[in-house]
């Protein structure tokens, strides 16, 4: 199963931070989510550099997940050369990460 | 109990125009706020403002005000922005002027002023925030400081009976906050229906966010209606509860899933969002429908605010090139992979010094950091620099171009781009350091 299925996501910025909320449509589904959407899952998946540092925040009255990436913007906005210099683009991206998967079955 | 209604009518500088219009018109609003200044956007306006001081504000104050102001007078509706930008002054006489031309005498257009910290951060050596160093080390290419204020001036503003508002520099929520104190009269260190405040504010601050706008996807989560997406406005009781909603008939869908999103967008921790007005705590937020395109907001807790206020810093820092070009129909990522390659070839041939550079295919690797997709039928390749100064990024612009003829065959559609880079860095003043003040225009 794929995360999209189970949730729903959004992406914004601060700075050279990136921040991606992960957030259940269903109460039911938030555990299974807050087990396998870890801080090195989403860097893995996303193909983040090492010197990314992932937050994990949990605020269970919105079954949310909320992620920060310090240093994931390629220097922010404002001074980015990349394409999406905000990272908006990066929390649908996170969509297609499969929940059943284990860590180690991606590692092998 | 005492209710208000605050409307968001621009969530950024280059918002549409007419959702505005039918909230002043439809919404039956106390108060309407415009939310235009993104970070760097007053650095511009800065140098802008240096240039001509005619100019320093938002360039649509104009039309933006002429669209609402009509409305506005003869429903009583109470108008805040910080499309001062540079030169809030400029913008409430310009406001003023349209006023009188539009036939709306007595209105009351207030200035704040006082953002503009310049002159004591650079006399200082303050620690950046967001990076080693201090501001000493951004120049000689510091071009502005402006402190993020909090609502207090806007309060007074408002206490003095002011029709519009404009603002410079002020944090995003406190110019919904600011007509909340007004009403309400809350204590400055009444932190948890400051909070609250806060969570409203940040609710409606990016407008068509909270609709449905940069949520829909369909099939999964569908929304109707986005090329007349209405604008979000709060009702807000004297505890700071609230309910969002939006003007029936409009497009778009207030919905749980929506508020969620946008409680969280660019909260980093959703216990500390540090604001000028206190911080408020959202992590035992509760979001609950209430009927058809209405959703009601609980749960929200408040600490005192920070001791000190941030600052923007805007400074030049160097050149952006860019450069693409189309490659389509078999081969066409094999065409790309080798365009991109010429040009990398050709940037060390031509010995250009660059601080950075990154060359992606756009359709396979340009926003997406990680696949490989099937064979694209079309390619284009993006060609992205930052140079220390403008004549190297245009030799790179330049070698995109040059591969019409030197390059794989096929190759069309060459864009080309050179700009200057302002780029923002982030210090911390005192508040003891600011002190604002009000200018009064009447038309």
């Amino acid at each position: 199963m794929q995360l999209g299925e189970v949730a729903h996501s959004r992406s914004g910025d601060k700075g050279n931070i990136s921040q991606i909320s992960v957030i259940a449509y269903k109460a039911v589904d938030f555990e299974l989510i807050e087990r396998a959407v870890t801080p090195e899952r989403v860097k893995r998946h996303l193909g983040l550099p090492a010197a990314v540092v992932i937050e994990r925040y949990v605020v269970p009255g919105l079954n949310a997940l909320n992620f920060v990436l310090s240093g994931a913007l390629g220097g922010g906005v404002t001074r980015s050369i990349r394409l999406d210099a905000h990272g908006k683009t990066l929390a649908m991206q996170l969509l297609d990460l499969e929940l059943t998967t284990s860590i180690a079955d991606e590692t092998a | 109990m005492k209710t208000v209604r605050i409307g968001c009518g621009a969530g950024f500088a280059g918002d549409r125009i007419d959702p505005a219009v039918e909230l002043v018109e439809k919404g039956q609003l106390d108060f309407l706020a415009f939310e235009c200044l993104a970070e760097r956007t007053i650095a511009l306006a800065q140098l802008a403002f240096q240039r001509d001081r005619r100019t320093g504000f938002d360039p649509l104050l104009e039309q933006r005000m002429r669209a609402v102001l009509p409305a506005a007078r003869s429903n009583g509706v109470r108008i805040i922005s910080n499309m001062g930008a540079a030169n809030p002054l400029g913008a409430a006489r310009e406001v003023t002027r349209l006023a009188r031309l539009l036939g709306i005498r007595g209105l009351k257009i207030a200035a704040v002023l006082g953002d503009d910290v310049l002159a004591p951060v650079m006399a200082g050596l303050s620690p950046l925030t967001d990076r080693v160093g201090t501001v000493a080390d951004l120049q000689p290419h510091v071009i502005s400081a402006n402190a993020y204020l909090g609502a207090e001036a806007i309060v007074e503003a408002l206490d003095l009976g002011a029709d519009v508002v404009i603002t410079g520099r002020v944090s995003d929520p406190s110019l919904f906050v600011g007509p909340m104190i007004h009403v309400f009269g809350w204590a400055a260190d009444d932190w948890g229906r400051l909070a609250r405040g806060l969570a409203v504010g940040h609710m409606l601050e990016c407008a068509g966010q909270l609709t449905g706008g940069y949520f829909a996807d369909p099939g999964r989560k569908d929304v109707h209606g986005l090329a007349r997406l209405g604008f979000p406005f709060a009702e807000v009781d004297e505890d700071g509860n609230a309910f969002f909603s939006k003007v029936t008939g409009s497009g778009g869908r207030v919905s749980v899933e929506s508020c969620k999103e946008q409680l969280l967008y660019e909260v980093l921790d959703p216990a500390a969002y540090a604001q000028p007005d206190v911080i408020g705590d959202f992590s035992k937020a509760v979001l609950t429908d209430a009927g058809p395109d209405r959703v009601a907001l609980s749960g929200i807790r408040g600490f005192p605010r920070p001791e000190q206020l941030k600052v923007s810093v805007g400074y030049r820092d160097g050149f952006i090139a860019e450069g693409e070009i189309s490659y389509a129909g078999p081969g066409a990522a094999d065409r790309g992979r080798l365009a991109l390659e010429i040009v990398r070839e050709r940037i060390a041939l031509l010995g250009l010094k660059l601080a950075e550079i990154d060359l992606s295919l756009i359709g396979l690797d340009s926003v997406g950091l990680r696949r490989k997709p099937a064979e694209p039928s079309e390619v284009r390749v993006r060609v992205a620099a930052r140079t220390f100064d403008k004549r190297t990024a245009q030799q790179v612009a330049h070698e995109v171009e040059a591969l019409y003829t030197n390059g794989p065959a096929g190759g069309g559609g060459v864009r080309k781009s050179v700009r200057e880079v302002i780029a923002i860095a982030s210090t911390m003043i005192g508040r003891d350091a600011i002190s604002t003040e009000i200018c009064m225009e009447e038309s």
